[in-house]
């Protein structure tokens, strides 16, 4: 246990010991089992969610080595490094990796599970025991995906969408198709718990004084990826079922062979729908899409702030965003099949294009933020500005691609993929490693080394640009996806080269990334509680936190409390141009203010705040 | 969006001005551009041969230069962040978090500019979907991994698979309907040089009009991933005019067999080893 | 509980009217249920919490029959609550439990029956059996096994 020592004084600024209990049903987690049978046995969050993370990191770095094979294929128009098969199976399992066992178990499995309880003020998750199945659900899904490479007939081939019917057992039978559906449904179920727990968590367990609207924009992103799981993923597990069933069972779900003659005649009411398919899956598609960028958007939201030494600027701005990229975002799936000519393509537009106001207002509410701060470059802070220009590029072409008559000839081609490519890499990665370099010190309570860090960053950024650039060119040269070789008379085989050399500079950076991540390991440099000077509630506990997060918590008066209780001058303005800050009790909210956070008060706080907790 | 973006708390009203006026001009020279029409550089898509691509194209166009523009203006504006706030002592910045005005600016103009997109993107949509009229039917049949090409009217097939690249010749200037369907998988009707594609789906067909303004050979693709062979599956579509269509079509008529499925080519091919029958 | 509830029945209303508008616009039956259901999956919880909302506010059922006792606002959602205020109970919390363990890889085996063979199932079944009466005894008794 961690060495608690009383206040001297009680009253104004100070932190107040936690008299709530939180009782355990069963053995006491630290006094428990040890070693192995400790880990799986474990139900602290913490303990989960770097399991979580450390699980999705492996496999994003397995899911970077296929990238890099197929890279190396394409540096020639008739690729030798592997056979057409062994390519189909590579972009297959790098799409499915990335998408579906690192983005989103890394941010909402992972850090998020980490982060959002003690953000809150929470002891644990809500349902703890549920919050451990999901992850060994996940990490089963993840075996389950990875076992295709040893059956025979290989790893699943049918690209990462799995469309019907090519996805059906008349076109791609054996192992690894299955394989990849049930560990879709393994990951599925894991990530429908993960979000009921979250949305349970945030609802119920915060502290005294943490109202919704005094929730760090992490939490808020969040809670709100936590609905868009419940709205995506039960759709995705259903049309895999039914995949399952088109596959094994006879089904007509999705097939249509044998229905119809070659010639066009009518089909017959037994016929499946390929395009059922097409819009269960991106109903899930899309949401997921926004799934996978709505907590790293938080995790730049919280760096942005701490190394501007400035609040979120525009915070609810900021929270009815997120709503509102949220709700558009399961409403626009169908701009995925604009090319089908069996969607309603103005809808779908429409909604699409609109997804980029809410955007642009988090855009202008990060450079708001940034805006006459004091900003201070260390790792997390240059990810996350890598993030704001990688996005950005992103985001502009993806308006483009909202555009049907546009989307008629970039569909399929490297156009697509360098926009959305540029679009996850910008959150999962640059956002994401960021929040790893951001929220390491709190979990291992020591540093990751800053030269080391900025090594990582900028052989990724520049590495980044020169991979991706290229393939917006390539795509609008007609480049389409996922062919293994490409007519050699066309000239794309020096941007082709261009981008391996960029994709080879990434896999650099993230080797540098092991490097650090082994001094860390080996040579220690101790973090402290609050290295950064950050600003929400979980820096306020020792890193890294005790069992069951507090045992002492500041006032909560705004969304970062950590801050007011370090810096009792330097309150948020709501409004307003003063250079000089108001007196306290005025600065931020309702009365009772003053009370419990006086300007006595906090000097007595503010330095030696971090004594009372060891 | 650009003027009032750069006001924000912070700058100074003498150099707010100053920058809004660099905005205005870069303004006016986009518009200026825009005005030019088809002078403007084609931003790497094709032209588009026949009038569908070019509305594509134009939209396209349009796009582009809406994007270099906001791209600029927040490119430019995290560059300023960056460069300006640099940390430079350790006085507690102001911690001011909300700016009415300046919120409002830049949620509705956004708003607008996508108001805006999405008019030109809904006439452009109309007019290259539109399947009004038609003069030469072609149904394209796609299927793992080659295409056929059947001119009902003339009792025409052309079939091929994987490189063979069979080639499906039109007029120029007249008006071709095609219905594009598929034997086995989702397939994709792609032309680059037409800045079209669309999805030949079992169980559905599609139809479009293309009607194609130069002659000349245009590589075609498929583009919606369909299986081991998806690299190979190209075409070419070959533009003549409509004498030379005709003279074609007359030609081939005598030598194809116009009916037959699509699994007896496909091994005809394989036994024979001849091309394109 | 008043944002929270309001939250939810905002989900629930706008994909109710997305789903109206898409309806009618459509007449695609796959898309419209599944925005029909992401409308109840708003609506049904956030019915759930604005009744507690409301019942914290003294009302028996949504705005009908006054109850005795207001218990008013809880402490996370008082602007001017203390830590002080949250004192008491929060949760019961497990400390450790192999039962998820066990009920995950019941899952796992279950669901690779499907792929390798039906022999599978057997142990998968059993170790979800046992995961299921272990984790409920669990509870029961309150002490981990």
């Amino acid at each position: 246990m961690t060495d608690v020592i009383s206040p001297p004084i009680a009253g104004g600024g100070i932190a107040t010991p936690l008299t709530s209990t939180a009782t355990e049903a069963g053995g006491a987690g630290e006094h428990g089992p040890t070693g192995l049978l400790k880990w799986l046995t474990t139900t602290d969050h913490k303990v989960i969610g770097i399991s979580y993370m450390v699980t999705a990191v492996v496999l994003f770095y397995i899911a970077g080595l296929l990238a890099l094979g197929i890279r190396v294929q394409l540096t020639t128009p008739a690729g030798t490094f592997v056979t057409f098969q062994q390519y189909n199976e590579l972009f297959t399992m790098h799409g499915s990796i990335m998408m579906y066992l690192f983005a989103g178990p890394f941010a909402f499995g992972g850090l998020a599970n980490y982060v959002v309880p003690l953000q809150i003020g929470a002891p644990d998750m809500a349902f703890p025991r549920l919050n451990a199945l999901s992850y060994w659900l996940f990490a089963g899904g993840s075996i389950t995906m990875l076992l295709g490479f040893f059956v025979s007939g290989g790893a699943a081939n049918f690209g990462w969408v799995a469309y019907a019917p090519l996805s059906t057992s008349t076109f791609t039978p054996g192992a690894g198709g299955d394989l990849w559906i049930m560990a879709l449904v393994l990951t599925g179920f894991s990530a429908i718990f993960t979000g009921v727990n979250l949305v349970a968590t945030i609802f119920y367990l915060r502290a005294p004084g943490m109202t919704m609207f005094r929730m760090p924009i992490f939490t808020w992103n969040m809670l709100v990826t936590g609905i868009l799981i419940l709205i995506a993923f039960p759709v995705l597990t259903a049309a895999l079922v039914m995949l399952f069933a088109d596959r094994h069972f006879g089904t007509h779900i999705y097939q249509v062979l044998g229905c119809h003659t070659v010639t066009g005649a009518p089909a017959p009411n037994a016929c499946g729908s390929p395009v059922l398919w097409q819009n269960l899956f991106w109903f899930f598609g899309h949401p997921e899409v926004y799934i996978l960028a709505l907590p790293y958007f938080g995790m730049a939201t919280t760096i942005f702030p701490t190394f501007s030494k400035r609040p979120v600027f525009g915070y609810k701005g900021m929270v009815f965003a997120t709503m509102a990229i949220a709700a558009l975002s399961t409403g626009v799936w169908a701009h995925h099949m604009f090319t089908t000519g069996v969607v309603l393509l103005p809808f779908f537009s429409l909604l699409s294009l609109l997804i980029a106001v809410p955007t642009g207002i988090k855009f202008f509410n990060w450079i708001g933020t940034m805006w006459r701060g004091q900003l201070v470059f260390k790792t997390p802070m240059l990810f996350a500005i890598g993030f704001l220009f990688a996005f950005l590029m992103g985001g502009v072409t993806g308006v483009m691609l909202a555009s049907p008559p546009i989307d008629f000839f970039t569909h399929d081609t490297y156009f697509v993929v360098a926009h959305f490519h540029q679009v996850l890499f910008g959150t999962a990665v640059f956002a994401g490693f960021g929040g790893l370099y951001f929220w390491y010190p709190k979990m291992f309570g020591r540093m990751l080394n800053d030269k080391l860090g900025k090594w990582h960053f900028w052989l990724t950024f520049v590495g980044f640009w020169v991979t991706y650039l290229p393939q917006y060119v390539l795509g609008l040269r007609g480049m389409p996806r996922r062919v293994a070789h490409y007519p050699a008379d066309l000239g794309w085989q020096s941007w082709n080269i261009a981008s391996t050399i960029g994709a080879f500079l990434i896999a650099a950076g993230f080797f540098v990334l092991l490097v650090n991540l082994w001094i860390s390991w080996r040579d220690p440099v101790l973090a402290g509680n609050n290295p950064w000077d950050a600003q929400t509630l979980e820096w306020f506990t020792t890193s890294p936190p005790p069992h069951h997060n507090y045992t002492h918590l500041p006032p909560i008066r705004s969304e970062r409390p950590t801050w007011d209780y370090d810096h009792p001058d330097a309150l948020t303005l709501r409004h307003g141009h003063s250079q000089v800050p108001p007196p306290p009790g005025n600065g931020s909210g309702p009365s009772g203010d003053g009370a419990d956070r006086g300007p006595g008060g906090g000097t007595g706080g503010g330095t030696g705040g971090r004594a009372f907790v060891r | 969006m650009d003027p009032s973006t750069s006001r924000r708390p912070g700058g100074g009203v003498l150099r707010n001005r100053r920058i809004s006026r660099r905005w205005a001009a870069l303004g006016a020279v986009a518009a200026g551009l825009l005005l030019a029409g088809c002078n403007l550089p084609t931003f790497g898509a094709y032209r588009g041969a026949t009038t569908q691509g070019q509305d594509a194209f134009k939209l396209w166009q349009g796009f582009f230069i809406a994007g270099i523009v906001v791209f600029a203006v927040v490119f430019f504006l995290i560059l300023w962040a960056i460069l300006r706030y640099r940390k430079r002592s350790d006085a507690i910045p102001p911690q001011t978090q909300y700016h009415t005005l300046v919120e409002i600016v830049y949620t509705v103009v956004p708003i607008l500019i996508v108001l805006t997109l999405f008019g030109f993107t809904f006439v452009t949509e109309n007019e290259v979907d539109a399947v009004t009229s038609k003069q030469v039917t072609v149904n394209v049949t796609a299927f793992q991994w080659g295409w056929q090409f059947q001119y009902p009217k003339y009792h025409v097939r052309v079939l091929g698979i994987e490189t063979q690249d069979p080639t499906m010749v039109m007029p120029v200037g007249e008006t071709v309907r095609i219905y594009l369907r598929s034997a086995d998988v989702v397939h994709g009707f792609y032309v680059p040089a037409f800045n079209f594609s669309r999805y030949a789906l079992p169980g559905v067909t599609n139809q479009f009009n293309l009607h194609a303004t130069t002659t000349g050979t245009f590589r075609g693709q498929c583009t919606q991933y369909c299986g081991l062979y998806h690299s190979l599956m190209f075409f070419q579509v070959k533009v003549v005019s409509p004498s030379a269509f005709t003279t074609w079509v007359h030609r081939q008529g005598n030598s194809v067999t116009p009916t037959g499925s699509i699994t007896s080519a496909k091994h005809q091919i394989a036994t024979s080893g001849t091309g394109s029958i | 509980m008043k944002i929270e509830s309001t939250f939810l029945l905002g989900v629930g209303l706008f994909f109710g009217c997305v789903a109206l508008i898409y309806w009618f616009l459509s007449y695609e039956d796959g898309g419209s249920m599944m925005l029909l259901g992401t409308c109840l999956l708003g609506l049904l919880p956030g019915s759930f919490y604005f009744y507690w909302h409301r019942r914290f506010h003294g009302y028996r059922f949504f705005f009908w029959g006054k109850l005795d006792r207001v218990v008013g606002d809880r402490p996370e959602d008082r602007d001017d609550a203390t830590i002080a205020d949250g004192a008491g109970i929060v949760n019961t919390f497990p400390g450790s439990s192999i039962w998820p363990f066990v009920l995950g890889t019941g899952a796992f085996m279950s669901l690779l029956a499907l792929v390798f063979g039906v022999w599978l199932v057997l142990p998968g079944l059993g170790l979800i059996l046992t995961a299921l009466i272990g984790v409920t005894a669990e509870s029961r008794r309150g002490g981990h096994v």
